[in-house]
């Protein structure tokens, strides 16, 4: 199952990046793109805190960033 | 004296291309700081959360950062929480008044019947410090590297992390791909409880001996992490990530017991819980931001997350920023839903054989969870902002099949946990 799961995710990868090429904008099209509430993590503060309270509160990390260990919080 | 003389035919050069700045700005009526060295920027925040009869921590975030020549970007960062408050020990609720040893073992605390037992001797302040450069190795290239620290009471994190991204495809497609590395001790006041051994009263009571074994435990984390982003039209950009992470190490929570029960639910001991001393976990993470024509732009985000101790878990978290005038509004919701891990047992029967692991964290068993908030921002002038947030968090525990004897069925189980987060931000 495991192996399974890896296989897709390979595939998937490789897919989305052969598709890619085909993707995007001409560099003059970036005017929304470029703000900086467009960017992918806009509020890392925000980020940081929401990581440590699901971090403490579920068995569950990383994913937009490094699980990491990082603190013994209950 | 050639020294001399490059200096000075440096200061020349810059002195030329500040007056290039400054003619090209006053052409185009911007002022000339863009150009030169940017200065500094700070991001504070204060942050309450507050679980209902359970825990409450207070976090304190300053971070700095300096972009200087050629995008090479230095961010440092302090933050400092104080904990208190109460966290459930995994031991059943009875119906009677239940005694138990404070962790450190100095000491007891009771639970009322019928309620959860809370651990309620919790009082930490924690102060990390996380360090990181990021900066062009080559044409399209770019790698970061940080360090941090984490330093509680009772425990200790150090990390490393590196990341290389390239760039291409008119950089609209980036590929990354990062290592961390972290190393953590804990050193809880009393020692660390011998797995499976029975929690027994206080030094005081018995003059000694509290099933404890050693001081202290360590554990050490990798974390790979590989990501695609993809700018797919002038509206829409996208992130995929793979991330790998291998535990090495003390997991058990030393904090966290088992009961003990009889037929008729009663419970006869608590035993120190035991967790594998190895995981690795897996996850996939897909981001979307949508910059609609009205100006509003929607974040949306989805994580599958596995690991070898057969806990799986799906979280959707969208957001949702529409402009108010100069304001902004973002309406936040989240969903998360878990499966127990496979050593997860909400209490022991007595007289059956023990497993080779067992836990009743209610945090490794199966539980649904939902967040759902506000934040509303105030940019101002000068790139300064001013934020608030506030968000409701529900956790609930729940069964993950497990047959329950006598009067265990009367009483609360898997209860759930309501908690509020609110939230200060400045930006400077």
């Amino acid at each position: 199952m495991k192996k399974y799961k890896q296989a897709v995710i390979l595939i998937s990868l490789v897919a989305l990046t052969s598709a890619c090429s085909s993707l995007g904008v001409q560099p003059w099209e970036r005017d929304l793109l470029a703000k900086d509430e467009m960017a992918l993590n806009s509020s890392p503060i925000d980020a940081s805190l929401d990581d440590h309270i699901y971090f403490s509160k579920e068995s569950s990390s990383g994913g937009r960033g490094f699980a990491g260990g990082g603190c013994g919080c209950n | 004296m050639q020294l001399i003389d490059n200096k000075k035919a440096n200061k020349n050069k810059v002195n030329v291309a500040q007056l290039l700045t400054v003619a090209t700005c006053t052409l185009l009526g911007t002022t000339a700081q863009a150009e030169e060295q940017k200065p500094w920027e700070f991001d504070t925040a204060l942050m309450y959360y507050g679980e209902t009869d359970r825990v409450t921590a207070s976090e304190f975030i300053l971070a700095a950062t300096k972009e200087f020549e050629d995008e090479h970007i230095l961010n440092l960062k302090v933050t400092v929480d104080v904990l208190t408050g109460a966290s459930a020990n995994g031991a059943v609720p009875q119906t009677e008044v239940q005694t138990f040893t404070r962790p450190s073992g100095n000491g007891s605390f009771q639970t009322p019947a019928k309620e959860t037992p809370l651990d309620d001797t919790f009082h930490d302040t924690r102060v990390q410090l996380n360090a990181q450069w990021t900066q062009p190795i080559a044409k399209d290239y770019r790698v970061s590297g940080g360090v941090h620290l984490s330093k509680e009471y009772d425990y200790l994190s150090l990390g490393l992390n590196g990341n290389i991204a390239h760039d291409f495809n008119l950089k609209n497609t980036t590929l990354s791909a990062g290592f961390a590395y972290t190393n953590d001790t804990i050193s809880p006041e009393g020692g660390i409880p011998i797995a499976f051994e029975q929690m027994l009263p206080p030094v005081d009571e018995i003059g000694g001996g509290l099933n404890r074994d050693g001081s202290d435990e360590d554990k050490t984390t990798i974390d790979l992490l590989f990501g695609l982003t993809q700018v797919i039209s002038r509206q829409t950009i996208m992130q995929f990530n793979y991330s790998y992470s291998q535990v090495d190490g003390y997991q058990t929570d030393p904090f966290k017991v088992v009961s003990v029960v009889d037929d008729n639910g009663i419970a006869q001991q608590q035993l120190y819980e035991n967790r594998p001393d190895t995981r690795e976990k897996n996850s996939i993470y897909w981001q979307t931001k949508y910059h609609f024509l009205s100006d509003s732009i929607i974040d949306f985000s989805y994580r599958y997350f596995w690991d070898d101790w057969d806990i799986t878990s799906h979280t959707v978290d969208a957001r949702y920023r529409l402009p108010l005038g100069n304001h902004y509004i973002e309406p936040h919701i989240r969903f998360y839903t878990q499966e127990a891990a496979n050593f997860y047992q909400p209490f022991q029967k007595g007289g059956s054989a023990l497993p080779e692991y067992m836990s009743a964290d209610y945090r490794v068993g199966k539980m649904d969870g939902i967040t759902v908030g506000v934040k509303y921002g105030i940019p101002m002038k000068d790139n300064t902002e001013l934020s608030f947030r506030l968000e409701f968090f529900q956790q609930s525990s729940k069964s993950n099949g497990d047959e329950l004897p006598g009067v265990l069925n009367e009483l609360d189980l898997y209860p759930s946990v309501d908690a509020i987060i609110a939230q200060v931000n400045y930006s400077f």
